[in-house]
């Protein structure tokens, strides 16, 4: 909380039908020092982002007015203001539409406070001017994207092409969730959306090569359902 | 939930399956001989006991040994299927009882006798159809045949023993089949016959003396022997394609055959069969009509002469056109023919000379490449067509006459009245105006008759000198033989155009009730409308009485809108019809006894109903049937057609179901949801806040309200799932999973409630990727770990295990608790059942949610204890693939 306080400027708004879930949301995120909008439905809030400039935005995806996945296009289509979204369990399919559609995270209801502030943290702390540094530090690995030299304990790992690939795309986005077919279309192109079985064989064999224990991966975290996550250098500590 | 449009691969396997089966037809082995008493049912048995031997399923569906003991030897240790007894005309007869033999379904029946004919009423007229629906359902059958039984030599042995054959046997059954020739020399043969071991009924016996000549026999021997050779040659060919790849008949040749409703044609089609085969190529019999419309009795023996055709295995192609030679030369040289085969003509008359002679002179002229084959054609029984046309005209033209007769003595006595003013020759235009005005009205045999007559009565009555036939002026003798000349053509032109228009009308019926029933079938939407419709159209245009049965829940039933109902038996022709996809009953082959004809309603892949059509008492002229089937093929589509909308619309109808009950199940899951998310955010940030301040009771309130809030929160979340599963919209979206990672995510997921706990993991080594739903088997697993820490004491292990067996995934989850008592394990499975002294907090849904999600993947969950103690739940889970090969770029 005392580290958070510091950041009064940072702008939260909250887009949510549900007025006692705005009202907790508030309290609790103005409890944590930061500035909460609240808006009702899904136009509101598009209308609320262009005026109050939120540094992040929570949006509820069963919305009254609008499809959630439609709310989060219209705001991509001039800003890219990282968005979280608060889902339920059953909707699967909506968060992942949702992630596909440029979402930067989810939480899903009902969470705990905890919960929820890590993962706000976690994006506004990704969505800071990243520096022009080209070496990226996860524990004991270290990938350095100039060099193409990926060392796990200083010792050099030996990648394939798709691996170091895969491995790129996640130190750039460590942090944030990536879909299957975010990670499909980036590393295989975009009309091997559905070749899933790759993916799952070259994450366990990028698993195998740079976690201690494959079986219970530290660095590259499984999303059910959804995809993977890496995760961040402060993350791990 | 997506649907899941992918075709069950179940479903799919079993089409391909039930393809197959159809299309495994039985083979047929026939011991074929030369003439009666060559031992070909000896052969026939012998080779049955060998297959018996190696173990073959087989019967005698009906074997004939005549009492012979060496025969009857034979039979012994076959298994026999009781034969159908039935009385005809005071006599007792039996016959193959196939419907015993259908059931009986054994890998190999034993036929006697191929060619033999069927008691009337039986189910087919002949034994060889028997045969070959026996075959269709994949039974091989053995028979015996004698040569001369075999449609194609029935001519060549006509001509060599005298007598016509009346057994015949097509030989396009043959063309699959497996010959085994049961030879005898003549002269034992003749031996045999003299010791009496040659089997004849007793009529038969003076005919037998003058049959079994060693010349006659010779004769017989060398056809069947020649009949064999010809068909090994063709295996030979065959196979050598099958191993070379090389494309078909190479000789190139083709032939064709002129068909037309004479009965001389039946002849040439044979002819042309036996050339064909001599040659081993494909053969077509070809039909050209023109606009000249064939009586009733033509058109039966044209129908017949291309039934012929297509059992001798010749392609029959129906073409139009007004110049027979010139539709022939067109479908020759569409299907690259080589030889035409036509008939050379018995010439009775001059116009007959005439009309053939320009056939062949200009099949010569334009035939090019093509080669012209003109065969002499014999008669066999029945009339010309033309004479019978004449004779037809006469009969139904008699009142004409009368007209004809009455016009002329009237316009006769109104030119007795014009003679006293004019000139001897005006009466005589008067009368060609009569005869042209009654040309508009009357066949061509009145008119004719009026030509001539009114010459007559001019000649006698008013031309000088009158009251007698002589002429004795050049000039009236020119009129007069003009006269009779213009009558005639006259005559002739009136009645080939009214012959054309005959034929343009019924053509144009024909298109016209097409329409007529296409345009009733477009507005037609649902499957009783079709069905109204059609028994409307066919009552209309048949003047008949038509019924449509269509399958119901497992057996026919006649549609409520026929206009008939069938009787039992006409109901089970029905049903023949139907399951074999053939017409029968009335002017059918397929029990042709009934009083209707049923025709199956087919689509492309499956006959969807019958029409059946009273015919009780009636004629069904080729044009008609045509017609029939025509409209049996339209409605088929239509029904097709509407089933396919409905099926559609059905499916709408699910989804919109599936579309609310969702919106329902969301709403409901939100509103609980809603206020609980609610307690369980404050509570969490309450306890945040609280943490620093110890053990207190605020803090024990505060962990207690956040205990219950969760627990609140997986029983909501299992309600949901136990409703999704009830109302079967759980369809799991399979894709290619790590299922160790789903074990270890699905374990770190739950590290709250396993605490305190050993989980120990086992993965066989380099399991392969498994087709899963990740989510519904990550909540199934998770529901059966969280099932197991409650019902085991805390602290206590528990193990995962997970392997591939080939076609299966795997699961097991082994715990050390007090396993489970015997008499509660088959219900443990069960909603809502908890077991007696279950520790609280249960809702006894999550057993019955793990395996309604495995069930939903095809999977079985099991439940044991296990021998050293504590429980085991074993899930499969089905894997019809292997992941595709990876390569590793």
């Amino acid at each position: 909380m005392n580290q958070t306080s510091k950041k009064t400027s940072t702008v939260v708004l909250v887009i949510d039908d549900e007025p006692q879930i705005r009202r907790l949301l508030r309290v609790t995120l103005e409890a944590n020092g930061y500035k909460v909008f609240a808006a009702e439905t899904g136009n509101d809030g598009i209308v609320q982002a262009a005026q109050c400039h939120p540094n992040v935005i929570l949006l509820d995806l069963g919305l009254p007015d609008l499809e959630g996945v439609e709310v989060l296009k219209r705001l991509r289509e001039w800003s890219l203001v990282p968005v979280i979204i608060l889902s339920v369990r059953d909707h699967e399919n909506d968060k992942i539409a949702a992630l596909d559609a440029g979402a930067d995270d989810f939480v899903t209801k009902p969470f705990s406070s905890g919960e929820l502030l890590a993962r706000l943290r976690t994006t506004l702390r990704r969505s800071q001017p990243q520096s022009a540094e080209t070496v990226f530090r996860a524990g004991k690995i270290e990938v350095d994207l100039s060099a193409r030299i990926v060392r796990k304990n200083g010792q050099e790992v030996k990648l394939t092409p798709t691996e170091y690939s895969l491995l790129r795309l996640f130190v750039t986005h460590a942090g944030k969730v990536l879909t299957h077919r975010q990670l499909l279309v980036e590393v295989w192109g975009p009309t091997a959306v559905d070749q899933t079985h790759s993916l799952r064989v070259h994450i366990a064999h990028l698993r195998d090569k740079l976690e201690d224990d494959a079986a219970q991966p530290k660095f590259i975290i499984t999303e059910p359902a959804v995809g993977y996550r890496a995760v961040r250098l402060d993350e791990l500590f | 939930m997506i649907e899941n449009d992918r075709p069950n691969p179940d479903a799919l396997l079993a089409a391909i399956q039930s393809d197959d089966a159809r299309k495994k037809r039985g083979r047929l082995k026939v011991f074929l001989g030369m003439c009666p008493g060559v031992g070909k049912t000896f052969a026939m048995l012998e080779a049955a006991q060998r297959e018996l031997k190696n173990g073959r399923d087989l019967v005698i569906g009906y074997v004939e040994t005549h009492g012979r003991k060496e025969t009857d030897a034979l039979t012994v240790g076959l298994p026999l299927v009781p034969r159908k007894h039935s009385e005809h005309s005071g006599l007792q007869l039996t016959e193959m009882d196939l419907d015993a033999v259908l059931v009986r379904r054994p890998q190999l029946a034993l036929v006697d006798e191929l060619a033999h004919t069927n008691v009337p009423g039986s189910r087919h007229p002949k034994r060889w159809q028997d045969v070959n629906e026996l075959l269709d359902a994949g039974i091989d059958v053995f028979t015996t045949l004698n040569v001369q039984h075999l449609e194609s030599r029935a001519d060549t042995v006509r001509q060599i023993i005298g007598t016509e054959i009346r057994e015949t046997v097509p030989d396009s059954l043959l063309d699959a089949a497996e010959l085994e020739l049961v030879d005898l020399p003549p002269m034992e043969l003749i031996v045999r016959l003299r010791q009496g071991k040659v089997y004849l009924p007793e009529r038969a016996v003076s005919a037998a003396q003058n049959f079994f000549r060693e010349s006659n026999l010779t004769a017989l021997r060398e056809l069947s022997l020649r009949l064999v050779a010809d068909h090994v040659s063709v295996d030979t060919q065959e196979f050598h394609r099958t191993q070379t790849g090389a494309g078909a008949w190479k000789t190139g040749h083709r032939l064709m055959v002129a068909v037309s409703a004479s009965p001389l044609s039946e002849s040439l089609i044979r002819w042309t069969r036996r050339m064909a085969d001599s040659l081993h190529c494909p053969w077509l019999a070809v039909h050209v009509e023109n606009s000249h419309p064939l009586d009733e009795a033509a058109q039966s023996r044209l129908g017949k002469n291309l039934a012929l055709a297509r059992t001798l295995g010749a392609e029959v192609i129906d073409t139009v056109d007004e110049n027979l030679a010139r539709g022939l030369l067109r479908i020759a040289q569409q299907n690259n023919v080589s030889q035409i085969v036509v008939g050379k003509p018995a010439v009775a008359n001059f116009f007959e000379w005439f009309r053939a002679g320009k056939l062949l002179r200009q099949l010569t002229r334009d035939s090019g490449d093509v080669d012209l084959q003109v065969v002499r054609a014999e008669k066999t029984g029945a009339s010309s067509p033309r004479r019978s046309r004449w004779r037809m005209n006469f009969e139904f033209g008699w009142k004409q006459y009368a007209v004809a007769a009455g016009v002329l003595a009237a316009v006769g006595l109104l030119n007795a009245l014009l003679i006293q003013f004019t000139g001897p020759r005006v009466p005589g235009f008067v009368f060609l105006l009569a005869v042209v005005l009654l040309a508009l009205f009357l066949g061509r045999g009145p008119v004719l008759f009026a030509g001539a007559a009114s010459a007559l009565v001019w000649d006698y009555f008013f031309l000088p000198p009158r009251f007698t036939f002589i002429i004795n002026n050049t000039e009236d003798g020119i009129l007069f033989g003009l006269y009779f000349v213009v009558a005639i053509v006259l005559g002739q032109l009136v009645a080939r155009i009214r012959a054309q228009e005959l034929a343009e009308r019924q053509r144009e019926e024909r298109s016209t009730a097409l329409y007529h029933l296409t345009r009733e079938f477009a507005q037609a939407g649902t499957r009783d409308e079709v069905v109204w419709q059609l028994v409307a159209e066919v009552s209309r245009v048949f003047q008949t009485n038509a019924a449509v049965v269509l399958p119901g829940k497992n057996l026919l039933a006649v549609h409520p809108d026929s206009s008939f109902l069938l009787t039992e038996k006409e109901l089970h022709v029905a049903e023949w019809a139907f399951l074999n996809r053939q017409a029968a009953g009335k002017f059918t082959d397929n029990l042709p006894g009934a009083e209707s004809l049923h025709l199956p309603l087919m689509t492309e892949s499956a006959a969807v109903g019958i029409l059946s059509v009273n015919l009780a008492g009636k004629t069904l002229s080729l044009a008609r049937r045509d017609l029939l089937e025509a409209y049996a093929r339209q409605s088929a589509l239509v029904l097709d057609r509407v089933a396919l909308r409905a099926a559609g619309e059905q499916g709408k109808l699910v989804a919109e179901s599936e579309r609310l009950s969702n919106a329902l199940l969301n709403s409901i899951s939100h509103e609980l949801r809603t206020p609980l998310a609610a307690i369980i955010s404050a509570t969490s940030a309450l306890a945040e806040i609280k943490k620093s301040d110890g053990d207190n009771l605020e803090n024990k309130m505060v962990a207690e309200i956040q205990e219950a809030s969760a627990r609140l929160n997986r029983l909501f979340g299992n309600l949901l799932d136990v409703t999704r599963l009830e109302s079967g919209h759980v369809r799991p979206k399979l894709d290619w999973c790590d299922v160790g990672d789903l074990v270890q995510t699905t374990v770190r997921l739950l590290e709250h409630e396993l605490s305190g706990r050993e989980i120990k993991i086992e993965i066989e080594e380099k399991i392969p990727l498994a087709k899963l739903d990740f989510t519904l088997m990550q909540q199934a697993l998770s529901n059966l770990l969280l099932n197991v820490a409650v019902h085991t004491p805390a602290g206590t292990p528990i193990s995962l295990q997970v392997r591939h067996e080939t076609g299966w995934l795997v699961l097991n989850v082994a715990d050390s608790g007090p396993g489970l008592s015997p008499e509660l394990l088959p219900r443990i499975f069960d909603k809502f059942f908890r077991a007696p002294n279950a520790p609280a907090g249960g809702s006894g849904l999550g057993l019955a949610i793990v395996k309604g999600f495995v069930e939903a993947h095809g999977g079985q969950i099991t439940a044991a204890n296990r021998p050293g103690g504590g429980a085991i739940f074993t899930i499969r889970i089905p894997q019809r693939e292997l992941p595709p090969e990876e390569k590793l770029a």
